[in-house]
């Protein structure tokens, strides 16, 4: 249990990167 | 690389590159401005704890402890590996979202309206079906694999055209059925020739439904005008609210426009939520610096902090579980798009164009009329989009502008608005300096609501737990 630093997310780019560049997201101007 | 700032009693650190969110004390806060000097060998234990002197030893060496262990784990300091992904290099673009230009024309004359009144500065006119339907059969021969497909009814205003609207929602759901495509529409209108029948159908249909209205009665009219110089907001509103009333748990954005004469935003922000709504958006007007309403660059100060006590106000409201939304302080920090997405930003021009009435195709509907930006008509026997520009576009992402390579915003926001750099800058590789500063400030703001409903979120539901328990 770190003291000093509370971590709320980790790492979520990172993760993404393994399915990655599917295309089904919607245009922009999860399982 | 991180970013930290403080804001509302917390102090954040964002992993840019990994997406990793902290909250840290005071001491690891100072700490974070001499750590890479420190670790890289530019100053030792003796000169950190010196260049820290206001900390006792121990706690800076605990708080150094644990922001070793989080750049070993991969939670800060993480490298930009993502130019050389394969699904990024070798990614082919297809068409999967357009915007239909339904009708050149509009019942409102809102002073700031980059269609000029509705016709982009052409003639006013309103799509043939010929046209529309030949659009959705382009899209979906276009689109790949790709099962998703949206159309968005635009303008000019929609409504003046919505026979058109109702006879394209049915052949591209029966294309849909045939092509083993699902299309996902949306409107955007101004509300004025709104009535119950038009309303039912656009709840029963519109994925998405975005309500032009720009907060209080005062701000709205002086900006957003009918036919014969009124102001429109009694007519606007309750017919707004009656779509919301019938729209059950449907999305929907009531989308304002914010301008020098209303830099207190926050208020019309609110407005909504006095008048019902609770999906609601308001977007910075952008227009030419000669224009008495533009945004200019001496307003950010004053823009910036708005957005900061709205944040405020927003963080208490989500804490206790309030259901209301202001679109730019929404943020997945669990997961949100993959890293591809993010690099690559709206997809204009290569997988989302604009038609007009005409048929003419442009990048999206900000270039629309901008003849430089014609990609063809969709009424030709074939259509060849040009390879150069599609190119041009797929090419503009964070990695290609280099404002954005250094941003701690760049895997929120994109690279920004393609159009707005062109129109500002000359240059898609440029982006536009304002909105750049009040993409960062909101995107702020969203960390730190988020981290407060994390953080006091839980706090206050364990409070309510041990209240029920007391009250059993």
């Amino acid at each position: 249990m770190k003291k000093h630093i509370k971590t709320l997310t980790k790492s979520t780019l990172k993760k993404s990167v393994i399915k990655g560049g599917c295309g089904e997201c919607q245009t922009s101007c999860a399982d | 690389m991180i970013h930290k700032y403080k804001m509302n009693g917390l102090s954040i650190v964002m992993d840019v590159n990994g997406g990793s969110v902290h909250v840290v004390d005071d001491v690891t806060y100072d700490l974070l401005d001499h750590y890479e000097a420190y670790r890289d060998g530019q100053m030792d234990e003796k000169a950190l704890h010196e260049s820290m002197s206001g900390y006792e030893p121990e706690e800076i060496s605990a708080s150094l402890k644990e922001v070793e262990e989080l750049e070993k784990e991969g939670l800060l300091y993480t490298e930009d590996t993502y130019p050389e992904l394969a699904a990024f290099r070798n990614r082919k673009p297809v068409i999967k979202a357009l915007c239909l230009n339904i009708a050149h024309d509009c019942n409102l004359k809102c002073r700031y309206c980059f269609a000029q009144q509705g016709d982009f500065g052409g003639a006013k006119c309103l799509m043939p079906l010929s046209v529309g339907k030949r659009a959705l059969e382009f899209l979906v021969e276009n689109s790949g694999n790709r099962r998703n497909l949206e159309v968005d009814f635009f303008g000019g205003e929609p409504l003046m055209n919505f026979d058109v609207v109702k006879e394209l929602v049915h052949y591209g759901n029966k294309l849909g059925q045939e092509r083993n495509k699902n299309f996902r529409f949306t409107i955007t209108t101004n509300g004025v020739l709104l009535d119950d029948k038009k309303i039912d159908f656009i709840n029963e249909h519109m994925h998405n439904a975005v309500l032009s209205l720009d907060g209080r009665k005062k701000i709205n009219d002086d900006m957003r005008l009918t036919m014969v110089d009124t102001g429109s907001y009694d007519l606007i509103v309750p017919k707004f609210q009656r779509l919301v009333e019938k729209r059950g748990n449907k999305t929907y954005y009531i989308r304002g426009t914010f301008t020098r004469n209303s830099l207190d935003f926050s208020e019309d922000v609110k407005h909504f939520k006095e008048l019902g709504f609770v999906h609601t958006s308001m977007e910075p007007v952008v227009s030419a610096d000669e224009n008495p309403y533009a945004i200019r660059e001496e307003d950010l100060p004053e823009i910036l902090a708005e957005y900061e006590k709205l944040a405020l106000e927003y963080a208490d409201m989500k804490v206790k579980g309030d259901p209301f939304s202001f679109f730019h302080f929404i943020v997945d920090l669990t997961q949100g798009p993959c890293v591809i997405k993010r690099i690559t930003g709206c997809g204009a021009g290569t997988e989302y164009l604009s038609i007009t009435p005409e048929g003419d195709i442009y990048p999206c509907h900000q270039f629309v009329g901008n003849e430089a930006y014609k990609m063809g008509n969709i009424m030709e026997e074939e259509v060849h989009l040009p390879e150069e520009m599609q190119t041009y576009f797929k090419n503009a992402h964070v990695y290609t502008k280099e404002d954005c390579r250094t941003c701690f915003s760049k895997f929120y926001c994109s690279g920004g608005c393609h159009a707005n750099a062109i129109s500002f800058n000359g240059d898609i590789h440029k982006p536009y300096k304002i909105g750049c500063e009040m993409q960062r400030k909101r995107l702020e703001c969203a960390i730190m609501i988020e981290a407060k409903r994390m953080i006091d979120g839980a706090e206050e539901d364990a409070e309510e737990t041990r209240e029920e328990v007391l009250f059993l």
